[in-house]
């Protein structure tokens, strides 16, 4: 057998540790398990490979995921440009193979990092204490909710359906065991939320309302006549963003009093969804309801400036069952890679980048308007909106995948009622080319439904 | 000649600015390409909706980017560095070619919603690492989506609820040890369950017999932590206690590195557990994440595992599965942390059976070296056998006043990063030190040496200690203050 290459003994090395320890065998050290359970076979799994047949195996696996097809897919995972800088730094194995900065001095660098993180957060939602990372933005809503009941003393949550699905089904799982009872509100014809059901569905038991902006179908939302309603009645307003790139041009959710992010936008790779990055962020007054770690600025015995993981009297080791939220290891290093994203695009950037989104799906909302439905017009949108067509988008898309795109996510998974609708994302990395074609397969679609139902018409006239 | 003070130190002792300290309008560290379609006019598509100001961003070009950062990361310690004996942590050796793996372009770019026709490749990955987990931990079903070990206990605990509840009655308490992590007893709070503390024998084990006393039908599980390094020897009984009862036994499995490949916790009556990809299957731990924390279950629970669930379908592809009518929901969007899944099967593959059994039994070889080479110079509370770490405590050193905490902080003087402080709670002022196999007998013996020195600073000059560390960028830092008056994002100066 050749030595396993990641572990720094040779066989005399064993020996001379097993004779310090005055123990006869490897065997000997593993005698506290009773004989019946030791395991006295190889475990099934694949054999022991060479680097190479490692890298080969995944290739394989890489070229079987899609690798070389545009996408048109948002919904919660956006595909941006990463610039190469983000994988130059977080491939240090000071960062990379770091623990969680409990060892302050010998931690600066990842402590210094999350206070930049912390305060570009800030900058961006408009909200005052941000923690340094939740699991996603799916898990940080959830957590916001809890929060708020905690904060208000209130044990009932509504929460718009135009909320990202699967993050709705997150919060339904956490909630279901908190006793607290979560109430779903609808969206009208411009995908907004419906504020006249919203006056009567929130009232002075409702510790929060939680809506997405953009929402789930690229609408931004009325935070501020949403607020409005909830405040009225002592209510929480918890936001969501899962497009951080929007906060380049859209304006933040100031009058949210806790805003639930899903940073994944700037910086992260799709990763068939995950590791992602969440964020809460809030006012100074709910920092000690907030879960997850927050870095503080401190001095040292000289007084030099330094940062120290700080507040932990809210979390679970020093807590127990009386924490805030069970969560340890959060996102550190995918939210280092946010922070170097948002360093580099900074003040200007984000707004450009922001834009340039807008324009793209702004001109592919355009084009597919010219032949299939555009729903919820009337309200402003960011880089998503709905399409409607005469055709399954299913069958439209297989054919769109011939061409090495992937076209819009299908609504009827999460939406039935409405029906032949598909939601489609543009990013900076949406080419015209990609567009045109895609706007031509569905135009196609149509004409070809159209000129069926023509031909069905005559037939019918004829007999 | 006079002399002149100059400003100038060494780079990486100098106080590398906050980047917002670095930033000047004019500046740009990005380039966009030119829009291939028309340009729009954001006050007309948004009205009100626009952002016109994005307040105190930064504005800094590349260099001082990469600067900034590369100068940040010299202030950390990391397993690249050093031996990194945090107890319970498991830093082992994180392999680059995870690294390189997880970022083929189809893996790293793949959209969580991309049809399943081109997601064969995720899925399959998805499909044998649960398959190897299942068979490393001996039990029959897995879900991998949860984000991190807390995660992962939270979605244990929601199985367990949703099982007992198909019973009848979802039952009341959650039975954990003294010497449990804080996550369990938070997580069994966030299930709606009542804690119940149990004390570890004199062994540093769960005593049977006091089990079998607080043992009954208001139980829904046990929690078995094991943060002693040690290997509970009655584990069947405490299976079988908690069986005839209806009770089920939960494992925290972030001590699995003592035990993968040569016993399974799924053999000796666990029905639940959950797995830390970043400490047993080689992630990184990033400075504090992301993690994984799949949890593997017994046939009885695997209808109520989160959906959705990986199939195989009739003609041989492979599909995800949302019809789960008994499932506890999800715990998560999307399917987990999939760029940790490559990286454990990356580390899975590279080790074979042959690699992983060698793996634990020289992270096990290398505890008991380091107890050997420190017992009778610190306190060793518990004589049990040591699996994978082992638990000093603090006594012969508290005499002088030094406590575990000061210990830690002047080894970090000797080029260590300290060992875990303060925990388990069952031994007070611990010193929990976890080598892993990814040390060499000569960065072990420098430990040792290390450890022994400090001792004896700590009888000849108490202070030294006490004082530590005395060789970092930043000296104590004042964590008291940091919380009395929070300082938690930069402002510029008015």
């Amino acid at each position: 057998m050749t030595p396993m290459r990641y572990l720094p003994k040779s066989p005399s090395d064993r020996e001379a540790l097993l004779k310090a320890i005055g123990a006869r065998s490897i065997n000997d050290l593993f005698a506290s398990i009773p004989a019946e359970y030791r395991l006295e076979r190889d475990l099934k799994v694949p054999r022991q490979m060479a680097e190479s047949e490692i890298v080969d195996w995944f290739r394989e696996r890489s070229r079987e995921n899609g690798d070389g097809y545009a996408t048109f897919l948002g919904a919660g995972a956006y595909y941006h440009y990463r610039p190469v800088i983000i994988d130059s730094l977080i491939s240090r194995g000071e960062f990379l193979t770091a623990y969680t900065p409990y060892q302050a001095e010998i931690s600066q660098g990842t402590l210094q990092s999350i206070f930049e993180f912390q305060t570009m957060i800030c900058e961006l939602t408009g909200m005052e204490v941000a923690n340094a990372s939740m699991y996603d933005g799916s898990t940080a809503a959830a957590e916001a909710v809890m929060m708020a009941v905690r904060l208000t003393g209130r044990r009932s949550a509504v929460v718009a359906n135009s909320l990202h699905p699967e993050y709705r089904e997150v919060l339904a799982t956490y909630a279901h065991h908190q006793s607290l009872p979560v109430t779903a509100t609808s969206f009208t014809d411009t995908a907004r939320v419906n504020l006249k059901e919203l006056e009567k569905l929130i009232t002075q038991e409702t510790a929060c309302l939680l809506v997405q902006s953009p929402n789930f179908f690229g609408t931004i939302e009325d935070i501020a006549a949403i607020a409005e309603i909830a405040h009225k009645q002592g209510a929480m307003l918890v936001v969501s963003i899962a497009e951080a790139v929007s906060l380049g041009i859209v304006e933040p959710p100031r009058q949210a009093d806790i805003i639930a992010m899903e940073a994944q936008s700037f910086g992260v790779p799709l990763g068939f969804g995950g590791p992602y990055c969440g964020v809460i962020a809030t006012r100074e007054q709910y920092v000690r309801q907030m879960p997850g770690r927050l870095v503080g600025q401190t001095s040292d015995k000289n007084g030099k400036r330094g940062f120290v993981l700080t507040l932990a009297t809210r979390e679970q080791h020093i807590r127990r069952e009386k924490a805030t939220s069970n969560i340890c290891t959060n996102q550190a290093l995918v939210a280092l890679m946010v922070n170097i994203f948002m360093t580099i695009y900074g003040k200007v950037g984000l707004r450009e980048l922001a834009k340039q989104n807008l324009a793209k799906a702004n001109y592919a909302a355009q084009q597919f308007g010219k032949h299939a439905r555009v729903l919820f017009p009337g309200a402003p949108r960011f880089n998503e909106f709905v399409v409607q067509t005469t055709e399954d988008p299913y069958a439209i898309n297989s054919r769109i995948l011939g061409h090495k795109i992937v076209g819009g996510l299908p609504l009827k998974k999460f939406y039935p009622e409405l029906g032949n609708a598909a939601l489609w994302c543009c990013t900076e990395l949406t080419t015209r080319t990609s567009i045109d074609t895609a706007v031509g397969m569905v135009a196609e679609s149509e004409r070809s439904v159209k000129s069926a139902k023509q031909e069905a018409d005559v037939q019918e006239v004829t007999r | 000649m006079k002399h002149v003070t100059r400003k100038a130190t060494r780079h990486v002792n100098q106080n590398e600015g906050l980047i917002f300290e670095k930033s000047s309008p004019g500046k740009a560290a990005w380039k966009l390409p030119p829009l291939d379609v028309p340009d729009v006019d954001p006050s007309k598509l948004l009205g009100s909706a626009e952002r016109k100001d994005l307040g105190q961003m930064p504005e800094v070009s590349e260099i001082e980017i990469i600067r900034h950062f590369t100068r940040l990361s010299t202030w950390n310690y990391a397993i690249d560095l050093g031996m990194y004996p945090l107890g319970s942590c498991t830093m082992k050796y994180n392999p680059r070619v995870n690294e390189v793996v997880a970022r083929l372009e189809g893996l790293a770019n793949g959209h969580p919603y991309q049809p399943e026709r081109v997601s064969q490749g995720a899925l399959r990955i998805m499909q044998v690492l649960s398959e190897c987990l299942i068979e490393i931990t001996g039990m029959d079903a897995i879900t991998l989506q949860p984000a991190a070990g807390a995660h992962g206990e939270l979605t244990g605990l929601l199985m367990v609820r949703a099982y007992q509840q198909s019973k009848g009655n979802p039952r009341k308490k959650i039975l954990i040890p003294d010497s449990a992590h804080g996550t369990n007893p938070a997580t069994a709070a966030m299930v709606g369950y009542d804690v119940e503390k149990m004390q570890s024998n004199a062994r540093g084990m769960v005593d049977v017999v006091a089990l079998t006393a607080q043992m009954n039908e208001e139980v829904a599980a046990l929690m078995l932590p094991n943060t002693l390094g040690v290997f509970e020897q009655e584990i069947h009984k405490i299976a079988e206690v908690m069986h005839a009862k209806g009770g089920l036994l939960y494992m925290d499995g972030a001590n699995m590195n003592a035990l993968v490949g040569k016993v399974r916790p799924g053999d000796f009556g666990v029905d639940v557990m959950h797995l830390n990809l970043h400490k047993t299957f080689s992630t990184p731990h990033g400075g504090g994440g992301p993690g994984s924390g799949p949890v593997a279950v017994k046939k009885m629970l695997e209808p109520f595992l989160p959906k959705p669930v990986v199939i195989t379908k009739p003609d041989g592809t492979l599909a995800f599965e949302y019809n789960r009518p008994q499932s506890v929901g999800r715990v998560r969007a999307f399917y987990g942390n999939f760029g940790m899944f490559v990286r454990a099967l990356a580390y899975t593959l590279a080790n074979g059976p042959d690699g992983l059994r060698q793996t634990t039994e020289d992270a096990v070889l290398n505890a008991n070296y380091i107890r050997k080479g420190l017992e009778g110079i610190y306190d060793l509370p518990y004589s049990t056998p040591t699996m994978h770490e082992v638990v000093f405590s603090d006594k012969l050193q508290a005499k002088k006043g030094v406590k575990t905490m000061h210990i830690a902080k002047r080894l970090i003087d000797y080029g260590f990063h300290p060992y875990t402080t303060a925990f388990p709670l069952i031994v007070p002022g611990a010193l929990m030190i976890e080598p892993t196999e990814s040390e060499s007998k000569e960065e072990m013996d420098l430990f040792i040496e290390a450890m022994r020195s400090i001792a004896a600073e700590v009888e000849e000059d108490p202070q030294l200690v006490l004082d530590a560390p005395h060789s970092t960028r930043v000296s104590r830092l004042d964590e008291v203050a940091a919380a009395r008056k929070p300082v938690l994002r930069w402002k510029p100066a008015s």
